[in-house]
């Protein structure tokens, strides 16, 4: 693990190996641990942010308690998490693939070798899992695509993908909450909302969730 | 009640920003200059942390309709205040001058002294908007907070929030800080990824504010910056003041509405004392980034911390 300190207030944790790039379930796994852990003690310890990313942690504190303190509580937990098989989350999402709506599906089935048919099959028969949560309100960084899907991004991003599109990008697909630029590629739109600031659980998907794609009739 | 007769692109509802919800994506918001916020706000009687409007781009027209205390902080804007019926008398608005408003007054600020450089519209009793995930700060990306998560328009009403503090009559203002174009900075977590001559570049030649940048962060142009070899880094948390470096080599400095997770190398992060400058450099200037030590940037969050405890305190003796 690596520890470097960001800014005068904050540190980053990685606990992948370096170089990687992927990150083991059970460390994900432990890192979600680690989060709720923290979270229950953000107040105690005066911290602002704790961010989980793929197989890192962001702390950003107040100062209240110094940095080298902060560090050493989390070495020590660390290796002392045991992963609890928590029953996990299962959300489904409804997508409608194809179309004006996932514009790429047939561009993105022809670069795999398969029959657009076949894509949505592959894609909506996966459980995958939420990693972790950032880029926007709700965007869920999901694990669990099937290689045959893995695609390079776009030569030219789009200037505005629309919000509740689905898409692949490299190894991974999201759901994009809000309409923005974007790079990858459009196979579906939902009209799931996946952030709503107004309830108390702002972010539909949460750190652990299973997420499955149910195909589905147009979206409204 | 305060109505928007006419209103330049990018005026907003912010406070001193959105914490503690970053693991959900969502961004800090706030105003860019939270000094300048601040100041105001403490010249008023106001909480701190009392929502303002960031004005980029002028004009911005304003009627009162009921009658307050504003004040302008941040770059100078030129402003004046007339009555309604009466345009002919004309009373100018310096920043950092808190000014009477009655009922039915209107305020026009044209255009900043400086092209880009933003302004602050603080009002006793504060922009009353609901509170979103603790902050009414606006959320452009996402479209949440401030007025309906959206810049103002002509047509809008803002809500001005209950003032109780008996009114002040001792005539007293505070300067605008003056941003010194240079941003002290910590080196980044890969840093060491860079190569030598990357790092002489980074904290010895001038970077120019590119036309692309936005409350999200400032792009600069400059010779690029090289990693001594490839770096394949995982989506990580990133913090405004992080100086990502992505593939062109050309550095962004994250601001306030920057997006949460990112995976571009950092060379850098600004210490937080001088970020309030980002809200002062407009496309074109220049900047440089001084390498500092922690216990410099502690010290520098000390005296800021120190500078406002004064600042309070000479308000109380004042009134």
């Amino acid at each position: 693990m690596r520890v470097t300190q960001i800014g005068e207030d904050a540190l980053l944790f990685v606990f992948t190996p370096a170089g990687a790039n992927t990150v083991d379930e059970l460390i994900q796994q432990n890192l979600w641990q680690l989060s709720a852990w923290l979270e229950a003690r953000r107040e105690t310890l005066g911290l602002v942010e704790i961010v989980p990313g793929m197989g890192n942690l962001l702390l950003r504190s107040g100062l209240e308690t110094p940095l080298n303190t902060l560090q050493e509580l989390v070495l020590s937990y660390w290796p002392d998490i045991q992963s609890e098989n928590m029953e996990p989350r299962h959300v489904e999402i409804p997508v409608h693939y194809g179309e004006e709506f996932g514009p790429d599906l047939e561009a993105v089935a022809a670069h795999c070798g398969i029959s657009t048919h076949t894509l949505i099959e592959l894609h909506a028969d996966t459980h995958y899992r939420v990693y972790c949560l950032g880029f926007q309100p709700g965007f869920a960084y999901l694990s669990g695509l099937d290689p045959r899907l893995h695609i390079p991004r776009r030569d030219t991003p789009r200037i505005n993908v629309p919000a509740g599109s689905v898409a692949i990008g490299g190894a991974q697909t999201a759901v994009y909450p809000f309409a923005s630029p974007g790079g990858w590629h459009l196979i579906g739109r939902t009209d799931t909302p996946l952030f709503n600031p107004a309830s108390v659980q702002a972010t539909l998907l949460r750190p652990g969730d299973i997420v499955r794609f149910v195909p589905s009739g147009e979206p409204t | 009640m305060i109505e928007v007769i006419r209103c330049g692109p990018l005026s907003t509802v912010q406070d001193l920003g959105r914490f503690g919800h970053r693991h959900l994506g969502v961004a800090q918001s706030g105003a860019l200059d939270p000094i300048a916020v601040q100041q105001g706000n403490l010249l008023l009687g106001n909480e701190a942390n009392a929502a303002v409007l960031e004005i980029s781009v002028g004009p911005l027209q304003l009627q009162f309709h009921q009658s307050c205390r504003i004040v302008l902080m941040g770059v100078d804007f030129d402003s004046v205040l007339t009555s309604e019926g009466d345009s002919n008398r004309e009373q100018t608005v310096q920043a950092g001058h808190p000014v009477e408003v009655s009922a039915g007054m209107l305020l026009h600020l044209r255009k900043p002294a400086i092209a880009g450089a933003r302004a602050y519209l603080i009002v006793s009793g504060g922009i009353d908007v609901p509170l979103v995930l603790g902050s009414r700060s606006t959320d452009l990306a996402a479209g949440f907070g401030g007025l309906h998560g959206r810049p103002l328009q002509a047509g809008d009403s803002l809500s001005i929030g209950r003032f109780c503090k008996p009114p002040q009559h001792r005539p007293y203002g505070v300067r605008s800080l003056a941003p010194s174009h240079v941003l002290r900075a910590l080196p980044g977590p890969d840093y060491e990824a860079f190569t030598p001559q990357a790092h002489q570049q980074f904290w010895m030649q001038p970077w120019r504010i590119s036309h692309q940048s936005n409350r999200m962060g400032l792009r600069l142009n400059g010779s690029p910056l090289s990693l001594q070899g490839p770096l394949s880094l995982l989506s990580a948390g990133v913090l405004p003041g992080d100086v990502q470096v992505p593939s062109n080599g050309l550095p962004i400095v994250l601001a306030n509405d920057a997006q949460t997770i990112g995976g571009y190398p950092r060379i850098a992060t600004v210490i937080q004392a001088d970020l309030w400058q980002l809200a002062h450099m407009p496309p074109l200037t220049s900047v440089y980034f001084q390498a500092v030590t922690h216990s410099v940037a502690l010290a520098a969050r000390e005296k800021q911390k120190h500078y406002f405890t004064r600042l309070q305190d000479s308000l109380a003796r004042a009134t």
